[in-house]
């Protein structure tokens, strides 16, 4: 079935103090090629059958008035995919 | 007014908790306090409502009826486990729905209280501007917190005066609150920052914001709670107006007295 993928991020402004954390923790396992971390979120919203206009401009009214709040995130993909991965 | 009179069932529909004085002119008068899946504090939020001598009812998320109550306290808690994120799910509650109609419309327009929980629900119903997100220490907090009120005019505290400070307890993990610098001076110039944080700031909150209201003033959200410290013997062990005795504070009444005194005009 196919797949509409939702990415949200935390604005760029914002502090993700989530990121920060765990860009904290990497240098403990001795990755130190990192200079920064910021944790979004994926959606991955199943549609039984075909993805037509309408059903894609559903996820994307989903993906800005509930899965993401516009204030601190912004969605940063909505996107169909067909098979299992990409 | 002993502990045992004020027994409240956990959910369920309308139980309303009748004041013991029937001559008082709050008689009739109801303060409606909404519970989600999850939510923690409605029944402390009862109680406080109860203390100030005010009848409070209980309504549930998924009810369209406000049951014709006078005010509305949306408590703290966890509702929907804070998925997604919290008071992201619950802002889409039929109850909400009905909640955000009678609160707009001006300064005789529902008075609504979101406390923690609740004030991360009506920014997401857009019922008041910004957001919260996870503290910037990233630990839950729990302590007794001083707050001064800057807007002693508002449904929710007109009991207190102008920059009094209270201490009330604050307990949360996504406490932050952010807003961009436009928002936030618009709150600073329309004295609608309502409660700061005395004392420092415990979460990371932009310029040491702990509650806001509306324009109007009706609507007024807060993160720390102001229903766990209204009776002495449960409070904090803390009160801005003095000393107090173990777990004496109750600087939070205040707020709850202010919104019966408002409805009786």
């Amino acid at each position: 079935m196919p797949r509409i993928v939702v990415d949200v991020m935390p604005k760029p402004e914002i502090l993700d103090p989530q990121g920060k954390a765990i860009a904290g923790a990497l240098p403990r396992i001795g990755l130190t090629g990192f200079a920064g971390v910021r944790q979004g979120k994926r959606f991955e919203l199943t549609v039984d059958g075909e993805v037509t206009a309408e059903v894609l401009e559903q996820a994307r009214h989903a993906a800005t008035t509930l899965l993401s709040n516009p204030v601190i995130e912004d969605v940063t993909r909505v996107e169909v995919i067909e098979e299992d991965g990409q | 007014m002993s502990a045992a009179d004020i027994e409240t069932p956990l959910i369920g529909g309308p139980q309303p908790v009748a004041s013991n004085n029937d001559d008082s002119p709050l008689n009739g008068v109801t303060v409606g306090v909404v519970t989600f899946p999850g939510s923690l504090d409605d029944r402390d939020a009862v109680r406080a409502v109860r203390l100030a001598g005010g009848s409070a009812v209980q309504l549930w998320h998924g009810d369209h009826d406000l049951h014709e109550v006078d005010a509305v306290i949306i408590p703290g808690g966890f509702s929907y486990g804070d998925y997604l994120r919290a008071g992201a799910i619950s802002r889409f509650a039929p109850l909400m729905e009905q909640i955000a109609r009678a609160a707009s419309g001006g300064p005789d327009a529902l008075p609504v209280l979101g406390i923690c929980n609740g004030f991360q629900v009506l920014t997401e119903a857009h019922l008041l501007p910004g957001s919260m997100i996870k503290n910037n220490h990233l630990h839950f907090i729990c302590r007794d917190q001083r707050l001064r009120v800057e807007n002693a005019e508002t449904s929710w505290t007109s009991a207190y005066a102008r920059d009094e400070e209270i201490v009330i307890p604050l307990k949360n993990q996504d406490g932050q609150f952010v807003a961009d610098n436009r928002t936030l001076d618009e709150l600073e110039g329309e004295g609608r920052v309502v409660f700061r944080y005395v004392d420092g700031n415990p979460n990371g909150s932009r310029r040491d914001i702990a509650g806001i209201s509306n324009i109007a003033g009706n609507v007024v959200g807060l993160m720390p709670h102001p229903e766990h410290a209204v009776e002495a013997g449960f409070g904090p062990d803390s009160s801005a107006r003095g000393e107090v005795g173990v777990r004496g504070g109750t600087d939070g009444l205040g707020i709850f007295t202010s919104v019966l005194k408002k409805l009786v005009g």
